[in-house]
């Protein structure tokens, strides 16, 4: 029995079909990531597989129960964080904790073990009101109420959107201690670089699963050369290598543009070459290995070619 | 296996317990709700109560002295000398009464039998008809009743000069416009009424959306608690305030206003509980259709507060709206519970007299609670 499992699924609203025929598994104590971009029905399998959303066709469960049929069940046995931050604002801290521990019919001391590496660092905040926290800090006490009554599986949907680079790295931490727990995860996130912080991630575009498989493995189906380029006019850089002849592709990343080759054996003097030929003064090119961002590009693209 | 179940009914009761508990403190967190829960009906209440308590000063009054005789004359005169009325002058045709009233500049026609003074002096009784305008009733009533003090003031001082015993002058009184005058000044049952709207459904309405606008909702469901947990925990806060608001307002009514109260106060507690329940399954079902609380407030305010001011007999007496009105009165809620209250207070009336009211408030709630079960949502669709 897995813990959770979905089987081509679909859901619309009205006209627009937000999941198109999803499957995939997640294993027992697995980290599992959804990546994609904002609308690429990350939100909507979260909300079916929280019960909150009915699909329209295909199947979900989670431990087992289906989530139409079974849905009391999986009320009681799951953590949900949903993407917008939905504690009360109005009550504290500690409140909110206690509220949502009373809520699942337990209490705050019975499983402080659980949340103490996380809610340890709010309690110096306890008496402040929810509304008045910091981006991070909230996304700390939500994650604690998502887990007060130790759930077996553990939604969180998007929960470092909007969080500083620091807390984010917190968060992810505190999702690996998590794990040790034996917690089942499923997270989403619209950021490729913490993709690399899940077990198995499922890459996601437009309603559909591109690729599932582990970090790693995903990147390694990246089977060309990535050159990085950096000139002064990162514009006219662009622009210079989406008209040469020979180009794959060309994706800005940060400083640099990320870029392949339709030749089979390209050397860096050959684009060198062609830049400086076009005026370009001093361009620095350099084989780099692919990450799992310009695997999800390039996939994004050939699904963009196919269709 | 006893324990589990009993431990599972505990954490039932916390759950409920911790939610009750969060609803007072947010309650008491958000000043603005403090306000209109605790302002609003005090407020109301010295509003309404002042301008009830309005003196008459300076009403003007047309005479029809159809007898022009000594007494008609000292009559008039005194009216005119004391502090509430002006005479303005006399008409010598009854047909141009309305017009007068229409016109608004009138607020009262005395019109005078023929041979006032003889019928006095041979024993009968001659009559002075006092005709008001009740389009504004409470106005109507309180200018009679002035009218009438002064003439039976009048005939006492012609009883201590030695007219004879038996006769006396009869006092007709009539209302253009309004004749019944169901509005009696008692003010109170309306209010309280409008009191019990406000809170009840328009508190409760907005308290359970904003749940769902914050989001709060969407963790709420995907929680063991169910929508009758929730929706009780979201009332039962609602309910004591709002039975606090009705002492409050029966406080004020009897201590600062001195209102009359005739009839039980346990009955009229108990009604007062009814309608407070029907108001909250309203609130209730408002919040289960609405999405946002913009919309449960516009719902509350437009669709039921009102409503409930204007066609439930508070204000406007239900015999004098065009019947299609009436016919729409029939489905407000607060017209049934002011039959129930005015009964209660002016005439003194046990449950036997107003069990239909009591039924149809009944009925009402019962309909908004299946309604409201039916339509609260346990999906975010």
């Amino acid at each position: 029995m897995k813990p959770i499992s979905v089987h081509n699924t679909h859901k619309s609203y009205g006209a627009k079909e937000a999941v198109k025929g999803i499957s995939f598994e997640v294993h027992e104590g697995e980290l599992f990531g959804l990546i994609g971009p904002d609308g690429a029905g990350k939100t909507t399998i979260f909300r079916i597989l929280t019960t909150l959303l009915k699909p329209d066709g295909g199947e979900a469960s989670v431990l087992g129960l289906d989530v139409v049929d079974g849905y009391r069940e999986i009320r009681k046995v799951v953590g949900y964080m949903p993407g917008r931050f939905s504690l009360y604002q109005d009550l504290s801290v500690e409140e909110n904790v206690k509220f949502f521990a009373s809520v699942f019919g337990t209490t705050v001391d019975a499983n402080y073990d659980l949340i103490k590496p996380i809610y340890s660092q709010l309690e110096p905040f306890k008496d402040r009101l929810a509304g008045a926290l910091s981006g991070g800090m909230k996304q700390k006490l939500a994650l604690s109420c998502a887990l007060i009554h130790k759930p077996e599986v553990l939604f969180l949907d998007e929960p470092t959107t909007g969080v500083d680079a620091v807390s984010r790295k917190e968060f992810w931490q505190m999702l690996h201690r998590l794990k040790e727990e034996n917690i089942t995860i499923l997270v989403s996130t619209p950021y490729m670089d913490e993709a690399e912080q899940c077990d198995r991630v499922a890459l996601m575009q437009d309603g559909q699963i591109l690729s599932i498989d582990t970090p790693e493995r995903i990147t390694k189906t990246f089977n060309n050369k990535l050159w990085a380029i950096k000139t002064e006019n990162k514009y006219q850089l662009i622009q210079l290598l989406r008209s040469y002849k020979y180009a794959e592709s060309v994706q800005p990343f940060g400083e640099y543009v990320h870029y392949t080759d339709k030749r089979e054996e390209v050397q860096a003097e050959q684009i060198m070459e062609y830049l400086k030929s076009k005026g370009v003064i001093n361009p620095t090119v350099v084989a780099i290995a692919p990450d799992i961002e310009d695997t999800f590009m390039r996939l994004m693209e050939q699904e963009e070619n196919y269709e | 296996m006893l324990n589990e179940v009993n431990s599972r009914i505990k954490n039932k009761i916390d759950a409920f317990t911790g939610f009750v508990v969060k609803e007072f403190k947010q309650i008491y967190r958000d000043k603005r709700t403090l306000l209109v829960l605790f302002g609003m009906p005090v407020i109301q209440m010295l509003l309404f109560g002042f301008a009830i308590r309005n003196e008459v000063e300076n009403a003007n009054v047309m005479v029809l002295d159809a007898s022009q005789d000594q007494v008609t004359h000292e009559l008039i005169n005194k009216i005119d000398a004391s502090n509430y009325f002006t005479v303005k002058g006399e008409i010598q045709d009854y047909d141009k009464v309305e017009g007068l009233f229409q016109q608004g500049e009138i607020d009262e026609v005395l019109v005078f039998e023929a041979d006032f003074a003889r019928k006095l002096q041979r024993g009968e009784r001659p009559s002075v008809n006092v005709i008001t305008d009740a389009s504004n009733p409470n106005l109507a009533q309180l200018i009679q009743q002035y009218s009438s003090a002064i003439i039976v003031d009048f005939q006492q001082e012609l009883a201590d000069e030695g007219q004879p015993q038996k006769s006396g002058i009869i006092t007709n009184t009539n209302m253009l416009f309004n004749p019944q005058l169901e509005s009696v000044n008692l003010f109170v049952p309306g209010l309280i009424a409008v009191i019990l709207m406000l809170i009840s459904t328009l508190m409760t309405s907005i308290s359970i959306t904003r749940e769902k606008e914050m989001g709060n909702m969407e963790i709420l469901l995907v929680s063991p608690l169910r929508p009758l947990q929730i929706i009780i925990g979201k009332v039962l806060p609602y309910l004591v305030l709002a039975f606090v608001n009705v002492l409050t307002i029966l406080a004020l009514a009897h201590w600062v206003f001195e209102v009359p109260f005739r009839g039980s106060y346990s009955l009229f507690l108990a009604e007062s509980l009814l309608f407070i329940f029907t108001a909250l399954a309203l609130g209730v079902f408002i919040s289960a259709r609405a999405d946002d609380q913009q919309t449960a407030m516009m719902v509350s305010l437009a669709g039921l507060l009102l409503p409930t001011v204007l066609l439930s007999g508070f204000i406007f007496p239900i015999s004098s709206m065009p019947v299609f009105l009436q016919v729409i009165s029939n489905i407000i809620p607060a017209r049934w519970f002011l039959v129930i209250v005015r009964s209660i207070m002016l005439k003194d009336v046990g449950l036997l007299m107003i069990w239909k009211e009591t039924a149809i408030l009944g009925g009402m709630t019962l309909l908004f609670i299946v309604l409201s079960i039916k339509s609260f949502k346990e999906r975010l669709e």
